[in-house]
């Protein structure tokens, strides 16, 4: 116990004794730190900005849709059972029923209507958009409908009552009724008065058809068939509670709308779909591809600033050669002068390492706390999807234990040098 | 003490091999002030190293206090040289960027001295050598007297054995050398043990014992 203690005390005096040591060397840990730095600055950077770039595009492709397939009717181009080719496919809101009923990994499903120059006037303001009729309320998620503070979104009872609310895109909002809080006031839409129930969240879309949703207006389905006297759909939208399974759907609808359409299932013109989850996978695995390829050059960058310790610390050795016979000398083990060099390196490494990721977090929040001048799509996308960079704990700890790696090794081999040297002909050089 | 027995020491160098040593036998006494005369190329350093325990024998038996040394591993000399050997070299050996103070207390951290004890030890042997105002001098603010003083300091603050000096005054002009001398002497008095390498033959007019090495034996 007490010699364990000695121990102890012993290896105190002497990392206080390494310490020291290193302070007389400014020159050398100033370059080589800075060495440090730069390369965990780099790694946490590129990774930092990598996944926020990641997730930006996935909030993008959210927009859009929520794990959605958005089917289009198309023309069919085979003869079916006598039936001609060049027969369009067209949906009405029976057939998003049949859907539902038979599809069971369908989660959500909704038949949309579009009309493009609708004209909403709001006292003296007249604004032409689009105007949308959607069959049900999962249309909110499954399309990003998300209402602001205040507002909500179409629900059931406004369209089993066929009311006249309507739902709106905050540039619309801002375009048609400005600044003032647009919930519950009174609209024209082709001069019927509707009364606004919600304003959209701002959000970022990258797909889009039509146009942007920020400039729609959204109707219940059963409402809209009365003003613009149509029944037929633009489209439907679905919902897939498993998205590994959106080509089964896919297949799923196929079948059930050939029969019903009386077209080939093999017929690939009958229907048209876009499958935004496939999209988002794609995504996916080209960040997880781009994270990976960023981490390796970063780690590159840090291996390359480790060699150029491990290099100085190398010339350390040769320079403190008559050093390391003096302590031999006077008595230093070799585990003593193996230990001092790699202290060294270690503390270089990861000082560097601190100071890096430092100035990282610095970097990461300052971009962070530049304002984005509204989510408008288009105007400052760029700006959005490249300053959001996440700075994450994973990023920082695995650089970390990099550090510490590369920091043993580029102390362990000077290290091993210098205990390896003759104190005899260390103390006759010059 | 010190004992000798048939040391031989040969150096390969590639193709030739040199013999540095060739038998040498020597005793030395506690209380003893030897030195080791003999030209250059003789092998009195490297008698010396081999003494130091920085280096072993080829052949022959040494014992160091009772010890034989040939069984030790590195890790055991080095504790040898820090506990019982002292060393003081023509070049001083002091590390420069360390102070006095700091140069004497080296071997203590290596030996695990502790704080207060440390600080004493270190304070008692610099005023001892005459360097109670220079401890905070760098070798570069010091004469070469004073450097060999530090060094002596450093050999004598663990409290060894025996001291190994291998030419003490040989930087130094004759009045450092004199004084440096002087000290030796006063440390041997005070019953320390010194073997002192030397090619200047001045030295030998302190020393009570003279060893003369030539071509590797020594020559009685």
């Amino acid at each position: 116990m007490a010699k364990k203690i000695n121990e102890l005390m012993k290896n105190l005096l002497l990392t206080r004794l390494f310490i020291r040591e290193l302070k007389k060397e400014r020159r050398k840990i100033f370059l080589t730190v800075a060495g440090i730095a730069w390369g965990t600055l780099t790694i946490i950077l590129l990774l930092s900005f990598g996944q926020g770039l990641a997730t930006q595009m996935l909030r993008g492709q959210k927009g859009l849709g929520n794990n959605i397939v958005i089917l289009y009717g198309g023309q069919t181009s085979i003869e079916y059972r006598g039936l001609p080719q060049g027969r369009p496919v067209q949906f009405f809101e029976e057939d998003v029923e049949l859907l539902e009923n038979s599809i069971p990994e369908i989660d959500n499903i909704a038949g949309e209507y579009d009309a493009w120059g609708a004209v909403y006037k709001y006292g003296d303001k007249v604004v032409n958009e689009r105007c949308r009729g959607v069959s049900s309320v999962g249309y909110e998620d499954m399309r990003s409908h998300f209402p602001q503070a205040g507002g909500r979104f179409i629900n059931e009872n406004d369209i089993k009552y066929r009311r006249r609310v309507v739902f709106i895109g905050w540039g619309l909002k801002k375009d048609l009724i400005g600044d003032e809080d647009a919930i519950g006031k009174m609209v024209f839409i082709n001069n019927i008065p509707f009364t606004v129930i919600g304003v959209m969240q701002k959000k970022m879309q990258m797909g889009m058809y039509g146009g942007p949703d920020e400039n729609v207006g959204v109707i219940p389905s059963s409402t809209y068939k009365g003003i613009f006297s149509r029944n037929r759909l633009s489209r439907i939208i679905y919902q897939v509670n498993d998205i590994d399974k959106s080509e089964f759907v896919n297949q799923q609808v196929q079948r059930v709308l050939a029969r019903k359409k009386q077209f080939d299932p093999d017929d690939n013109n009958a229907l048209h779909y876009w499958d935004v989850i496939k999209n988002t996978k794609m995504t996916r695995q080209a960040f997880t591809g781009i994270t990976i390829f960023l981490g390796v050059i970063g780690a590159m960058t840090l291996i390359i600033a480790s060699v150029g310790v491990a290099n100085i610390m190398y010339v350390t050795v040769k320079k403190r050669t008559r050093e390391i016979g003096i302590k031999r000398a006077i008595g230093a083990k070799k585990a003593t002068i193996k230990i001092q060099f790699i202290i060294e390196a270690l503390l270089i490494n990861l000082s560097g390492g601190f100071i890096g990721a430092s100035i990282a977090y610095g970097i990461i929040k300052a971009v962070q706390s530049i304002p984005q001048e509204g989510a408008d799509f288009g105007k400052n996308m760029a700006m959005q999807i490249l300053a959001n960079p996440e700075f994450s704990w994973t990023v920082a700890i695995s650089t970390g234990t990099i550090l510490g790696i590369v920091g043993l090794l580029s102390g362990y081999f000077p290290a091993k040098r210098a205990a390896a040297v003759d104190p005899i002909t260390a103390l006759h050089y010059e | 003490m010190i004992k000798l027995e048939n040391i031989r020491k040969v150096y390969s160098t590639g193709k030739v091999d040199v013999e540095a040593l060739r038998g040498v036998n020597l005793h030395i006494k506690k209380g003893d002030f030897v030195t080791v005369i003999g030209p250059s190329g003789s092998g009195k350093s490297t008698l010396m190293h081999i003494m130091g325990c920085l280096d072993k024998p080829t052949a022959g038996r040494y014992q160091l206090n009772g010890q034989n040394i040939q069984h030790l591993n590195d890790n055991q000399l080095s504790e040898l040289r820090n506990r019982e050997i002292g060393f003081v070299f023509q070049n001083f050996n002091l590390l420069p960027y360390a102070s006095a103070y700091e140069n004497v207390e080296m071997p203590l951290l290596f030996a695990g001295v502790g704080g207060k004890k440390r600080k004493e030890k270190v304070e008692s042997i610099l005023k001892k050598v005459g360097l109670a105002d220079r401890m905070d001098h760098r070798p570069n603010e010091l004469s070469g007297g004073q450097k060999q003083r530090v060094a002596i300091a450093r050999a004598l603050v663990n409290d060894p054995n025996i001291i190994l000096a291998d030419e003490p005054t040989g930087n130094l002009d004759s009045t450092s050398g004199r004084e440096i001398m002087e000290l030796f002497v006063s440390l041997w008095e005070e019953g320390h043990t010194i073997v002192m390498i030397t090619h200047d033959p001045r030295a030998k007019d302190y020393t009570e014992k003279v060893v003369t090495i030539i071509d590797g034996l020594i020559e009685s």
